[in-house]
């Protein structure tokens, strides 16, 4: 990499030799034909180093070229080509050294070169020191990313020298970050490091810790003594919880300072290969059927020399009592390695407190999708006392209902703008019928409520099955909720869940204005607080609990908009949440929508603190989640806000 | 005067007849035992059947008798099948293990034979180690005791935890629901030691037994015609007596039957942890019958199909649960199988493997909205047994104590 | 009561018979055994219908010794103790001489003791976790060294990856081949620390910690790659997250064995480009026989539909087994069984899969990147591989072989020369 560094200082001085100015590019191609076409990071090295320190100009672009796969090879002769898709099948070729198209081939006379993603890397850093320097800015910042992605040594300098001139403000303040970062790696200077560490102490970027981890790795030795020259990081007792008395042992015999132990294996292999006349030495072979008489055949064995005698407790004491324990540094400067750990114990602070907070932001993401999810049922459940098991198909179908809005409306934006009325309006509808068909029969019949509705969510399934099929359909969110919120490296999160957030509580909004401020809402509490009284006072009960249905229906149908754009748009997407659903409303204490939202929440940190607890198994997070749930309802039956007085009913 | 037990439900002697006929039927009728006419496949299908009659007998008790809605009895039924399980898949392996280690050179130790049945066992999933649960598993007693055991503990303690804290309603399905999400999540996990969502697999090859298939389907339908006669016995006599009598009080009005002094609570527990036990027995036997199981089996809609059987049926009676179960789930597997005939119409053509479910779903509607004595309610025609006048709409067995004015307050 | 009871009997028993009678036609009769309903009906309802229109294609050069083939379809309905009851009646009811189905191990797993028990024979075209190798099944798809090994291969070589997540669904086939990888990894000189494993239920959609989780992974310094055995609808939320979380292929690749054509076509993969995937075939794949193939398909089955790997073996088992019957001059199982081994037939991507003594096929193997059309953009291809049915390396299973030709044993054990089994443990 010297030389290739070397080179690129070469054409910065704009000493190009016109030697190899004459020779072009094709014969250094030429030259590493095989290992181009072969296309393996592994072997690839000396071909890029050639092309990156040829000093032709030509050399960027075909290095750029073949980054973005449009390099071809000829099959006739082996030249390499860029190339560009003409008609058909054929593609136009075109020489890196004269710039004139040589002609159009077919395809099969072609074999396109695929640099894999390795590769491109590879390529990208041997294009930095053409890059660094370019006027284009794009250019200048895939440099960068280049630099950042596989850092070298031998890019420091390059990227020192292109600081000053940088024109643009943002990519010069990136620069010298960069800059920073480097010189804690690589710089020949022990007090330059020691400075760009405590410089860079208080930044809990990835990249910064990825600087600096690789300083503080330590390997585990041992020996008979200290060595002098090495930069210790702890001396280890063995017994100690930092390494037990095996693991001291295992490391002496893995550095061949002490004798292995034998396994039960060993023994049984050792044994099986002294039989003799099926005996062992005088004993049996059908007697070791136990491990205690295997431990006296071998100790037999032992005696007469045919195997090593077994390693006993007080042999792995002696061992362990003549030698020392401790842990090195692989960096050699002890005070590189003293700021590191020192910025380290800083930033890995910074670092706990950050992933707390973005722990929180996914336990309220969770919650809030809970929520939306919940929020219908907390109507058609919480307010009316309606079992509605097909509830989930609700939202499975609002979330479909968005997928045909997209086929028929390209634009994103758009057609999610038009989606949610739709949906709204497609399951209002749908609960309205259910309500009046089904529902309205079996007020005095709740069990019974929940069996039908229960029927009507597995025909609904199995319906959208038939109509859309059993494959996941797309339903795409539009560029403007693409990517993150990103606060910095560790708290960020996506801007659609955000969007899910705003969503939730603009509903939570409008319920509880709807409940509160309109007619319909005052209508709604007297009806299902009364509705014998209610109807005596002039209101339609049966219209009322039409409308109250069709809104909690309509609701989740918007819910399903927003799920699908998130997760998946798939037959049984309801059946995912209408469990947790119930169980938000029931937790969270039926009949008030406070008590859904502190249920949502309380499922959703709750689920998150599991995970974070045990990480490598999500499942367990659901399993210890709803056993929680259980018992939680045990002790409070009525959820974490019970209504209180004649409204709690029974 | 008291009467016979027989003599207050004549309808046992006739199931009782109906059931050992049908099982001498397909016995002679079997390619194991008989002439061969209907396949093992079949008879297996059979066998199964009979055990989802006896979880839905359970299931009827719990629910149509005690008005409890539980929507956990697969819970308890899959527990049942990985307790037999458990042996079924030690013992088998350990005849492979003991078998290919004695041609080994050296013979094995204990600990080798039971590392080595670990491995295979445990070798699909990623380890080798038997966890804790598998302690008992070396021996038939032990898991024959712990099939009932277990399911039964688990209701118990769910149960107390519920009935105490006066959970009812639409309250204790959901929980129950919860609680049957929550066991088959566990069970999914590798973790729990039970092959996580590989399940105990390769049930139907009885350890040490070399005959056929053909054979032991047939000994495996005898022994769920059996625990189906029992269990229906043992259900017609629970319903029968004054018990019987309070837990449909508990049905009809529980704040009532509570004021008049019984604990509510005990009844219910009783019956809840009996109807688990006799779920746990039923899976035992499907499962060696079905060959494998996994904590699919236990997802929470097994439980709702289950009480959907139970309503087609016809609730409060114990053959309707019996006929909901054999009707549904053969009816079911008779149009999934493909065999029941396409219906073209001209522009589209009606596949019952992708229609019925609606059809089943759909009819399970009408049948709660028209019918909610379901297949049962028929007999009533047959034998003239007309519900009670009560001045207006036939109300169902949940309110059936209140008068029409007091239910729709 | 007792009229009914008898009637519904009686239609059944007649239901049996009527089954029973019609099996004595003379044809071939080709047992498909995929759900068509439930959960794997996603991805197995594809492979019925390539079977369909394989067989078609068959009937249309003649058939098979002079007999049409018919394919009798069954729907276990992602039921896994539903497959060994179909399977059952498929080969003592429909007697058929061969089944082709399966795609979840489980099911496969449900499977083999009726298949064993009766002496059929199955055609498994999906990558499995191997550790298995039955005297009745064919594994089409690819062992773990067919897909995972050279997969991390090409990520340790080729990527210079340091760090590894193994993200999985929370099933068999992850489990083993997580645990072979990690073990592989351990041999190829990567700390414990380095390796980070988790799972996730099937279809689980919220992604963002673990996401999260991944990203952090790189805070040492060490490249971190992503080595997906997540299953099915799953992969949507998590590629989703991913996109969103703004991970590019270049800084953290992801290389998935579950995610395939079909996959993708619910996904919208401009934020994808360059996350690679490995199989034994692509659709993109250049070659003659793969246009026609693709073509055919498009034509049966419809222009938006995708060709994807379990497909490409099905095609090849299919035609193993008609040229085996052909050569046997039977489709008895015993006679194709002995003239399947050394069958070869040429690869849609080129070159021959050869069927080995332990039932597995060498083949060569594929890694492709996601373009944005998503389709995969092959990017490297290795020499032919033989598919190994016990991986080298797990310590107990490294000293078992099979080879059912010669020693007529499936796990065979190297150390002590004995025969462990010949029937399957499941």
């Amino acid at each position: 990499m010297l030389r290739l560094f070397l080179a690129g200082l070469a054409i910065l001085c704009a000493c190009l030799t016109a030697n190899a100015q004459e020779a072009g590019l094709q014969p250094i191609l030429q030259e590493h034909q095989e290992i181009i076409a072969k296309s393996s990071r592994k072997t690839i090295g000396p071909a890029i180093d050639a092309i990156a320190s040829s000093g032709l100009p030509q050399a960027q672009v075909m290095l750029e070229t073949w980054a973005a796969k449009d390099v071809w090879m000829r099959k006739s002769d082996g030249l390499f080509f860029a190339g560009k898709k003409a008609e058909g099948r054929s593609y136009e070729l075109t020489d890196f050294d004269t710039g004139e198209v040589v002609g159009t081939y077919q395809k099969s006379d072609l074999k396109q070169l695929k640099p894999n993603s390795g590769i491109r890397a590879m390529i990208g850093t041997a294009l930095v020191q053409f890059q660094l320097t370019d006027s284009d800015r794009a250019k200048r910042l895939a440099a960068l990313t280049s630099i950042q992605r596989d850092p070298e040594g031998a890019l420091l300098e390059p990227l020192r020298a292109s600081i000053e001139d940088e024109p643009d403000a943002d990519l010069k303040a990136q620069k010298q970050r960069l800059e920073r970062l480097l010189t804690i790696g690589y710089d020949e200077d022990t007090a330059a490091r020691v400075a760009a560490i405590e410089e860079m102490s208080d930044d809990l970027s990835v990249d910064v810790r990825a600087a600096l981890n690789p300083l503080v790795v330590t390997k585990r030795e041992a020996g008979t003594d200290l060595p002098s020259d090495a930069n210790i990081a702890t001396i280890l007792d063995p017994g100690s919880e930092a390494l037990s008395r095996d693991e001291a042992y295992d490391l002496l015999v893995a550095n061949d300072l002490a004798a292995p132990r034998t396994s039960p294996d060993d023994i049984r292999a050792a044994l099986a290969a002294n039989i003799d006349g099926g005996r062992v030495w005088g004993i049996s072979v059908a007697q070791l059927n136990s491990d205690a008489t295997r431990a006296q055949a071998y100790a037999v064995l032992a005696e007469a020399g045919l195997v090593p005698a077994l390693i006993a407790d007080a042999d792995i004491d002696t061992a362990l009592e003549t030698h020392v324990f401790f842990e090195t540094y692989s960096e050699p400067s002890p005070e590189v390695t003293a700021a590191a750990e020192k910025a380290l114990g800083q930033i890995e602070l910074k670092v706990g407190l950050n992933q707390t907070l973005d722990l929180t932001l996914d336990a309220i993401s969770l919650a809030s999708i809970y929520f939306l999810a919940a929020i219908g049922l907390a109507i058609t459940f919480g307010v009316m006392g309606v079992i509605n098991m097909a509830h989930g198909e609700f939202i499975m179908m609002g979330a479909y209902t968005g997928y045909v809005v997209q086929q028929f409306i390209p634009d994103h934006t758009l057609s999610i703008i038009v989606a949610i009325p739709m949906a709204f309006a497609v399951t209002f509808a749908m609960g309205v019928a259910m309500e009046r068909l089904v529902i309205r029969w079996l007020y005095s019949r709740p069990l019974e409520t929940l069996l039908a509705t229960f029927g009507i969510s597995i025909a609904l399934q199995q319906l959208a099955k038939n109509i859309f099929g059993t494959q996941a359909r797309p339903l795409t969110a539009p560029g403007w909720l693409d990517g993150a919120w990103v606060l910095n490296d560790v708290v960020s999160i996506s801007y659609i869940r955000i969007a899910i957030f705003v969503l939730a509580m603009i509903f939570l909004g409008l319920f509880l204005y709807i409940m509160k401020r309109t007619r319909l809402g005052l209508e709604m509490r007297a009806v299902t607080q009364n509705p014998r009284m209610a109807g005596s006072m002039g209101i339609n009960p049966g219209r009322v609990n039409m409308l109250t249905f069709g809104l909690g229906s309509g609701i989740a149908g918007i819910a399903g908009v927003a799920i699908g754009l998130f997760a998946k748009v798939t037959s049984d997407l309801g059946s995912d949440y209408i469990v947790q659903s119930f169980m938000t409303v029931v937790v969270g204490g039926v009949g008030n929508i406070w008590g859904a939202l502190a249920g949502a929440g309380m499922i959703g940190f709750l689920q998150k603190g599991i995970e974070w607890m045990n990480p490598s198994n999500t499942l367990a997070a659901q399993t210890y989640m709803i056993i929680f749930i259980i018992i939680f309802i045990q002790f409070r039956p009525r959820g974490i806000i019970a209504l209180k007085g004649r409204a709690a009913g029974d | 005067m008291e009467r016979s037990f027989v003599a207050k439900n004549p309808s046992v002697l006739v199931f009782l007849a109906i059931l050992s006929l049908f099982t001498l039927g397909v016995t002679v009728l079997s390619e194991g035992f008989g002439i061969g006419v209907i396949s093992t496949s079949f008879v297996k299908t059979l066998g199964k059947t009979l055990c989802l009659c006896l979880i839905a007998v359970a299931m009827d008790l719990v629910w149509g008798f005690t008005g409890i809605l539980s929507l956990g009895h697969f819970a308890f039924f899959g527990l049942g099948g990985y307790m037999i399980g458990m042996w079924l898949m030690y013992e088998r392996t350990r005849l492979i293990v003991v078998e290919s280690l004695s041609q080994a050179e050296i013979p094995p130790t204990p600990s080798e034979v039971v590392d080595a049945i670990g491995t295979q066992i445990f070798g699909v999933v990623g380890s080798s180690d038997f966890p804790l649960i598998w302690a008992f598993s070396h021996s038939l007693t032990l898991q024959l005791i712990l099939v009932v055991l277990v399911p039964g503990l688990l209701a118990l303690i769910f149960g107390w935890l519920a009935f105490r804290s006066r959970v009812t309603g639409v309250y204790l399905s959901i929980l129950t629901q919860a609680m049957t999400l929550a066991l088959a999540l566990y069970l999914f996990q590798n973790d729990s030691g039970l092959r996580g969502n590989n399940g105990l697999s390769g049930l139907q090859n009885l350890p040490g037994v070399t005959a056929s298939q053909d054979v032991v389907s047939i000994w495996f339908l005898w022994a769920s015609a059996l625990a189906l006669g029992l269990g229906y016995m043992l259900a017609a006599w629970v319903v029968s007596g004054k018990f019987g009598s309070v837990i449909r009080g508990i049905r009809d009005n529980e704040a009532r039957v509570r004021f008049l002094g019984y604990s509510v609570e005990v009844y219910k527990l009783a019956v809840f942890t009996l109807t688990a036990c006799i779920a746990a027995i039923a899976g035992a036997l499907y499962y060696p019958q079905a060959g494998i199981i996994n904590p699919e089996e236990m997802a929470p809609i097994a439980s709702i199909y289950l009480a959907v059987w139970v309503a087609i049926g016809g609730r409060g009676r114990l053959y309707g649960a019996v006929i909901g179960a054999a009707f549904v789930s053969l009816l079911s597997t008779w149009f999934t199988g493909g065999q029941a005939p396409d219906i073209p119409l001209g522009f589209y053509t009606i596949k019952w493997v992708d229609w019925w479910q609606v059809l089943l779903g759909v009819s399970f509607v009408l049948v709660t909205l028209f019918a909610p004595k379901g297949i049962g309610g028929l007999f009533d025609l047959w034998t003239n047994r007309r519900a009670p006048q009560r001045h207006g709409a036939p109300l169902g067995p949940d309110d059936s104590a209140l008068r029409e004015k007091e239910a729709t307050e | 009561m007792k009229s009914l009871k008898s009637t519904l009997v009686g239609s059944l028993v007649f239901a049996a018979m009527a089954t029973a009678a019609l099996s004595a036609e003379d044809t071939i009769k080709v047992g498909v055994l995929h759900s068509l309903s439930g959960t794997m009906a996603i991805s197995e309802t594809t492979l019925k219908d390539t079977m369909l229109m394989l067989i078609d294609q068959q009937n249309a050069k003649g058939g098979l010794l002079g007999k049409k083939l018919e394919a009798v379809v069954v729907d276990p309905a992602s039921d896994w103790p539903l497959f060994a009851e179909k399977a059952r009646e498929l080969l003592t009811v429909h007697e058929v001489d061969v089944i082709f189905g399966n795609w979840t191990s489980v099911s496969r797993k449900s499977v083999l003791p009726v298949i064993e028990e009766l002496n059929g024979l199955l055609f498994y075209p999906v990558q499995y976790e191997g550790e298995e190798s039955s005297k009745n099944v064919f594994y089409t798809g690819a062992a773990p060294n067919q897909q995972a090994i050279p997969a991390t291969d090409y990520f340790l070589d080729e990527l210079g990856v340091e760090k590894f997540a193994l993200l999985g669904t929370d099933y068999v086939y992850p489990r083993t081949t997580n645990n072979i990888l990690e073990s592989y990894l351990k041999g190829k000189g990567i700390a414990d620390d380095d390796i980070f494993v988790n799972y996730t239920p099937f279809g689980h959609s919220d992604w963002s910690k673990i996401v999260a989780d991944v990203v952090a992974l790189g805070a040492d310094g060490k490249k971190v790659g992503v080595i997906s055995t997540i299953n099915g609808d799953a992969n949507i939320g998590f590629y989703k997250e991913l996109a969103a979380a703004g991970v590019s292929a270049d800084d953290i690749p992801v290389v998935a064995f579950s995610v395939g054509e079909e996959e993708l076509s619910g996904l919208d993969t401009t934020n994808l480009v360059g996350h690679l995937a490995a199989w034994n075939y692509f659709q993109s794949a250049d070659t003659d026989v793969n246009a026609e193939f693709v073509e055919t398909w498009k034509a049966t089955m419809g222009e938006d539909r995708v060709t994807n790997d379990p497909m490409e073996a099905h095609y090849i088992g299919f035609n193993m087994w008609v040229n085996a019957a052909t050569e046997a001059g039977s489709t008895e199982v015993d006679a194709v069984r002995s003239a399947m081994y050394g069958q070869e037939f040429p690869n849609l991507t080129g070159g021959t899969a050869v069927m080995l003594p332990n039932h597995h096929l060498a083949k060569p193997v594929l890694i492709g990147e996601i373009q944005e059309d998503g389709q995969f953009d092959i990017i490297s291809e290795t020499d032919v591989v033989p598919g190994d049915a016990w991986t080298d390396f797990l310590p107990e299973s490294a000293v078992l072989i099979s080879d059912w030709k010669e020693l007529g044993c499936g796990m065979y054990n190297t150390e002590t020369k004995t025969c462990v089994q010949t029937l399957s443990n499941y």
